[in-house]
């Protein structure tokens, strides 16, 4: 069975500096996918260029069997990849509720919209709504965006990615800079969002989130798959100590700068 | 978290959106009766150059306001649809009261021209989309000056109107108070639509914006050819009411640094904002002119007034009054509720509804 994304052969180079080479990640439909690898080793760049933010050097990307190389960060939502940010980004001049809505504007089969209707029909507000409760910031709806706190700002970026009900998940970092009891909250969330059927690709530096919350681990380093594979596994591959979670210790709560 | 008392909070921006609609309806009426009132021409000409501001600049907001792409280049749709209905009833022979058919002809050219200028201009953000629309606003006064069918430095001048002088401006007047209120009701509708929404999630982080599945360019560009198409009526329009353009007049910078500080002063992104702006500056500006004959001096006391507001209400009259008069609000009624708790968290919150 194809993977439902998979990134073949990556390669992107900055300057003189190679972030991705040759890397091939695949995330099977229904997994919870983890990308781990030391601060620099490509993960976030690997992102990029699946969500769009950035042109490959050479290979492809690939969802389902569909090629999506290069296509624009629209067009990858509207193929059902959503993404959140590492440093997150909302938009703090709208209201949490207008912030949902923009994403579910984008929701299900194109037709044609009245663009002078009012922003938000009554499913989508309801759909808004129930993951604003999901998520557990529900009595901040009215509340401009700028207003919530970080970790708030990590549960609405996960809402609103949520509410085009898209295939994928990609998240960068959802338990970085995150008090220990909402890191409990934002993981069994997805745990359960997984169980109904969302997949997602992870990148996390909280080794007891990824390999608790994870079905298969990849590791990256200097740009390139070091090890893929089950989580108990992965822990103790020579390779992966040596690379990164060897020094997991110092690392462990630093998010990358 | 528990938020203000649903039922009074429903209350509270029902009653806001009452007060709201109630004072929009009697500034409506005053401004329709003006003219009635006051007969003096030298007046009615301002009241006719405010409305033609009111208009402008709720059409600069519906693009730069609410996208936060600031352009310095209106005057290219204002002077283009100028241009257009002069050429046009030049060229074609048009005289008397059959002009003003060619009005939406201006409107559509500036909406033409905006397409090319948009697909260029909106490649680049923040400051170097000021800095090409200035550039392209300079192109198109050259080729004013330059070309023989838009009369060089002579300008084209339009066919004379026989009207009576006492009530010449009333018609005017009329005129653009409809394209006003057509243009602040637009600019309402699109506040609120998807369309608006995107907009305004573009000004916040345009990037996520795209992440989030909005076409941005194709959103962006519509709101840059609805506001040209405003612009390019009321430059049209304006024509007749000056019954001359030249160059300079046409494609005035002057023009687009005054549809900015009228917005900004008013309130950058917000409905009612660019409204009262322009019915603040203009009559001042206007009246200033005539009290100091010496233009100088007017133009030091307006631009002493707006670094005043920079420096007090940094982001423009609506939205630092609306976000006073609401904190003050909250915490009256916060000191009323038994629960401080709750009612700091509703302060807090409610502090910062966004203005409209």
């Amino acid at each position: 069975m194809t993977a439902l994304l998979r990134a073949e052969r990556v390669s992107k180079a900055f300057g003189g500096v190679q972030a991705l080479s040759d890397c091939t990640v695949e995330v099977a439909r229904g997994s919870i996918t983890g990308l781990i690898g030391p601060n620099g080793s490509g993960k976030t760049t690997l992102f990029n260029i699946i969500t769009g933010y950035e042109r490959v050097d050479a290979g492809d990307v690939y969802a389902g069997d569909r090629k999506i190389t290069n296509a624009p960060p629209e067009r990858a939502f509207a193929l059902g990849i959503g993404r959140t940010f590492q440093l997150t980004r909302i938009f703090p001049r709208l209201t949490v509720m207008e912030n949902m809505l923009v994403a579910a504007q984008h929701r299900g089969v194109r037709r044609w919209h009245n663009p002078l209707a009012r922003a938000g029909g009554q499913a989508d507000r309801r759909r808004a709504t129930e993951l604003l409760e999901f998520t557990g910031i529900a009595g901040h709806a009215k509340a401009l965006a700028d207003t919530l706190s970080y970790g708030q700002r990590k549960l609405l970026e996960l809402a609103y990615v949520l509410v085009a009900d898209p295939e994928v998940v990609l998240l960068d970092e959802p338990a970085g800079g995150v008090n220990p009891s909402l890191i409990q909250h934002i993981s069994a969330r997805i745990g359960a969002l997984n169980a109904s059927g969302t997949t997602f690709l992870i990148v996390e530096h909280n080794m007891d989130f990824v390999m608790g919350l994870c079905d298969r681990v990849t590791v990256l380093d200097y740009g390139t798959v070091v090890a893929s594979g089950p989580p108990e596994i992965i822990r103790n591959d020579p390779r992966v100590l040596d690379a990164y979670l060897g020094t997991t210790e110092e690392d462990d709560d630093a998010p990358d700068p | 978290m528990t938020g203000p008392d649903p039922v009074t909070a429903t209350g509270l921006l029902r009653r806001a959106a009452a007060w709201r609609g109630g004072g929009a309806l009697v500034l409506l009426a005053a401004v329709a009766l003006f003219p009635l009132v006051f007969t003096n021409a030298l007046v009615t000409t301002i009241g006719v150059d405010t409305l033609i501001f009111v208009a402008a600049a709720a059409a600069w907001n519906i693009f730069s306001g609410y996208s936060g792409y600031i352009s310095l280049g209106h005057a290219v749709f204002f002077g283009s649809g100028a241009y257009t209905v002069g050429i046009a009833a030049r060229d074609w022979q048009l005289t008397g009261n059959s002009v003003f058919a060619l009005l939406p002809l201006a409107a559509v050219v500036a909406a033409v021209v905006a397409v090319p200028f948009g697909l260029v201009a909106l490649r680049v953000r923040r400051h170097t989309f000021v800095v090409v629309t200035i550039a392209v606003f300079f192109i198109f006064q050259l080729m004013a000056f330059n070309f023989s069918f838009t009369g060089g430095t002579t300008g084209v001048s339009s066919p004379f109107l026989a009207w009576n002088p006492g009530t010449y401006n009333d018609p005017f007047y009329y005129l653009a108070l409809a394209i006003g209120v057509g243009t602040v009701g637009l600019s309402w509708l699109i506040r609120g639509s998807r369309f608006g929404l995107q907009l305004r999630a573009i000004r916040d982080d345009e990037d996520r914006a795209r992440g989030l599945g909005v076409r941005t360019m194709r959103v962006k560009l519509a709101a840059f050819v609805i506001s040209a198409f405003v612009t390019g009526l009321l430059g049209g329009l304006w024509f007749y009411f000056i019954s001359q353009v030249l160059p300079q007049s046409g494609f005035d910078p002057q023009f687009d640094l005054s549809v900015a500080l009228i917005a900004f002063f008013g309130g950058l992104g917000t409905v009612s904002g660019p409204v009262l702006g322009a019915l603040v500056l203009i009559p001042a500006q206007q009246y200033l002119t005539e009290q100091f004959t010496n233009d100088y001096l007017s133009q030091i006391v307006l631009g002493s007034l707006f670094l005043g507001v920079i420096l007090l209400l940094p982001r423009g009259v609506i939205p630092t009054s609306s976000e006073k008069i609401t904190s003050w609000r909250a915490r009256r009624s916060g000191r009323l509720a038994a629960a401080g708790a709750a009612g700091g968290a509703a302060a807090g919150a409610a502090g910062r509804e966004d203005p409209r």
